[in-house]
């Protein structure tokens, strides 16, 4: 999928040249180690799917990539270059964007108010800086209806949109403020089936745009569906990358729950879970 | 999979259509509209042959709504920010108290005691945003504390210093100071000479002002609480801080992944809050000429009753200055329309519960519409 795309110009390596690429990151929180040598990188236009059951490390994980945490030990590498990020805003200033399953959006508020929350666009008049209002709502109804939401108008309330828009709002909030690496926390767990699918088919349209997906789920469909590369983290190691087509969901399962005793489980449930 | 759903906006069949009339009414301060027409029908009605719509009633009723106006906007911003300040009418007492200490007692110009009366206020304001950040606790108990706090000071200072809780003879040192009348004086007062030759409003009929208006200006007070209107709705509407307003409110934990300065957001407004209590106080010292220990008692509830009634949401991130402007009025109409229209003024409170309620209910019920909560 990402050989024949046409948004990349220039010489092919730099499309295989991982925009982030984390090498052995160890974080420990006082006596626990949370993270004991993850390594894990993002290419332009694909979707990397980073697997793992509750407490393997993932949401460490990403707030060591997305600037909350710093790591214990590792390098981080941004295009090329060392990176040290002091702060989330600095992850945020170099392209990384983070969109969390809960803490995306503010229900109360319009949907032209939460998409330019934090970075709204100023208009003088007789010396006073004004929020372009009339400007930010032309850009979210475009965004929008991109995006393939409908929405009533800019004033629209982000509380009328389903869990799945709302999704789809950050995203689309993301990408437009120039994210090159998105980070996708459980963007479906708390989704429906329609839901799901819709931000899955806005994930497949951002990775065509040449931006970098982190897709962080324990949900192996899910993941499946979109993903180019699947990384599995179990107590906080790397327990290695697959491509797409190399493994089979039930492999992938497997690892993700440590093996035997989910075989068994699964037995019990006669291949369902 | 990358077929499955095309940029394509089909309308959702499951929304019904809403009139463009129903759509203009749905708005934060319909509450606050809707009360104020009821308040002003019911004193048309029952009170008009009071004196309550000549110049000096509604001059009197527009003093009493101007002063709660002045507190509802601080009290209405912070609210949208998400965070309490019951500290706003100690703050009354307190500046009022330290202007009288500063200008009479210490005999600096009263320019000065007013403006570092100003600092002071303003710096605990941010005090109080400072402990509510730095502590993660609630603002209601920490500026509850500060209620305490600044009373108790507010009192224990003039008694240590003048022995007495009430200190008086501003007036006397405000004479022809340049920032005095800011506070205390008043404007139009041609405008006001004019209507009374012209006979459209009352004159004093005797004495040493015979022939001179009755209301013989604007109250600066009046003015301040325009102005902070003016500036409040401004900020909150059509500006990018006053959009990080209502997104420190909403959430403060999304407000900060999207990058908006939540802390800082919310020391301002604690500061804001402050400075509006400080106008009230200087106001009120100018205008009695007097500062005491009992001032401001109360005036916390009001402000917040005030941006209640005008729309506002207790835990923060909606609101409206202007439905908390409206609400100031119709508590300040309320308040002295029974006087006028002679009903015994312990029903104040009662008429006010009985508005309250029915303005908090009016606007559960219209947000719910706005923002598809169920």
């Amino acid at each position: 999928m990402t050989e024949e795309t046409t948004f990349h110009h220039g010489d092919p390596k730099d499309q295989d040249r991982p925009i982030i690429e984390m090498k052995n990151i160890e974080k420990h929180f006082g006596r626990v180690i949370a993270l004991a040598g993850v390594s894990f990188d993002v290419k332009p236009g694909e979707c990397h799917c980073l697997l793992g059951d509750n407490g393997a490390g993932k949401s460490t994980f990403i707030k060591t990539m997305s600037g909350v945490h710093k790591p214990t030990a590792g390098e981080i590498f941004f295009e090329g270059k060392p990176m040290h990020f002091e702060d989330p805003r600095d992850a945020i200033s170099a392209g990384i964007a983070t969109v969390h399953q809960h803490l995306a959006m503010i229900p109360l508020m319009s949907v032209s108010r939460n998409f330019f929350m934090g970075n709204e666009p100023e208009r003088t008049v007789a010396g006073i800086k004004f929020f372009d209002k009339k400007h930010a709502d032309a850009v979210t109804m475009e965004e929008m209806r991109k995006m393939g939401i409908n929405l009533r108008g800019p004033d629209q309330a982000v509380g009328t949109l389903s869990g799945g828009e709302r999704q789809t709002v950050a995203i689309a909030r993301a990408v437009h403020f120039g994210a090159k690496i998105l980070i996708l926390d459980e963007p479906t767990s708390a989704l429906g089936v329609r839901q799901t699918s819709n931000v899955l088919a806005t994930i497949d349209r951002v990775r065509k745009q040449g931006i970098g997906v982190v897709f962080i789920s324990h949900n192996v469909r899910h993941a499946l569906a979109v993903g180019d590369r699947f990384t599995v983290l179990n107590r906080g190691q790397t327990l290695g990358t697959a491509k797409r087509g190399e493994i089979t969901p039930e492999e992938l399962q497997d690892l993700m729950a440590g093996g035997q005793e989910l075989a068994q489980l699964e037995g019990s449930l006669g291949g369902t879970v | 999979m990358s077929n499955a759903a095309q940029p394509t906006a089909k309308p959702d069949e499951r929304i019904k259509e809403i009139s463009a009339f129903r759509k203009a009414l749905i708005r934060p301060e319909l509450g606050g509209i809707v009360g104020t027409v009821a308040v002003f029908t019911f004193f048309l009605l029952f009170a008009f042959d009071s004196g309550m719509f000549n110049s000096q009633g509604i001059m009197n009723w527009s003093v009493v709504s101007a002063q709660f106006m002045i507190i509802a906007v601080g009290a209405c911003l912070l609210m949208i920010a998400g965070e309490f300040d019951l500290s706003v009418g100690s703050m009354i007492g307190f500046a009022g108290m330290m202007i009288a200490i500063f200008s009479v007692t210490y005999g600096l110009p009263v320019w000065l005691a007013i403006i570092m009366t100003f600092v002071l206020c303003v710096a605990i304001g941010g005090l109080n945003g400072w402990i509510v950040i730095r502590t993660g606790l609630p603002s209601f108990i920490v500026t509850l504390a500060f209620l305490f706090i600044l009373r108790g000071f507010t009192i224990f200072l003039p008694q240590v210093i003048e022995r007495k809780t009430i200190i008086g003879g501003i007036n006397d040192v405000a004479e022809g100071d340049w920032l005095a009348p800011v506070f205390g004086g008043k404007i139009l007062g041609n405008v006001f000479t004019w209507l009374g030759d012209a006979g459209l409003i009352a004159t004093f009929e005797r004495g040493t002002k015979q022939g001179q208006p009755v209301v013989d200006g604007i109250p600066m007070l009046i003015v301040w609480a325009i102005i902070l209107i003016i500036f409040g709705h401004v900020l909150l509407t059509k500006t990018k801080f006053g959009n990080w307003i209502f997104a420190a409110g909403g959430d403060a934990e999304a407000a900060r992944n999207s990058g908006v300065p939540v802390n800082r957001v919310k020391i301002l407004m604690f500061m804001f809050t402050a400075f509006c209590a400080t106008v009230f106080a200087v106001c009120q010292v100018m205008e009695f000429g007097s500062a005491g220990a009992d001032r401001g008692l109360l005036k916390e509830f009001e402000a917040i009753i005030a941006v209640v009634i005008g729309g506002a949401l207790l835990t923060g991130g909606y609101g409206s200055v202007l439905g908390a402007a409206l609400g100031a009025l119709i508590f300040g109409v309320v308040q002295q329309g029974l006087f006028f229209a002679g009903v015994e003024s312990s029903l104040f409170r009662v008429f006010l519960g009985v508005i309250l309620l029915g303005a908090v209910i009016l606007n559960t019920y219209i947000r719910r519409i706005i923002t598809g909560e169920r």
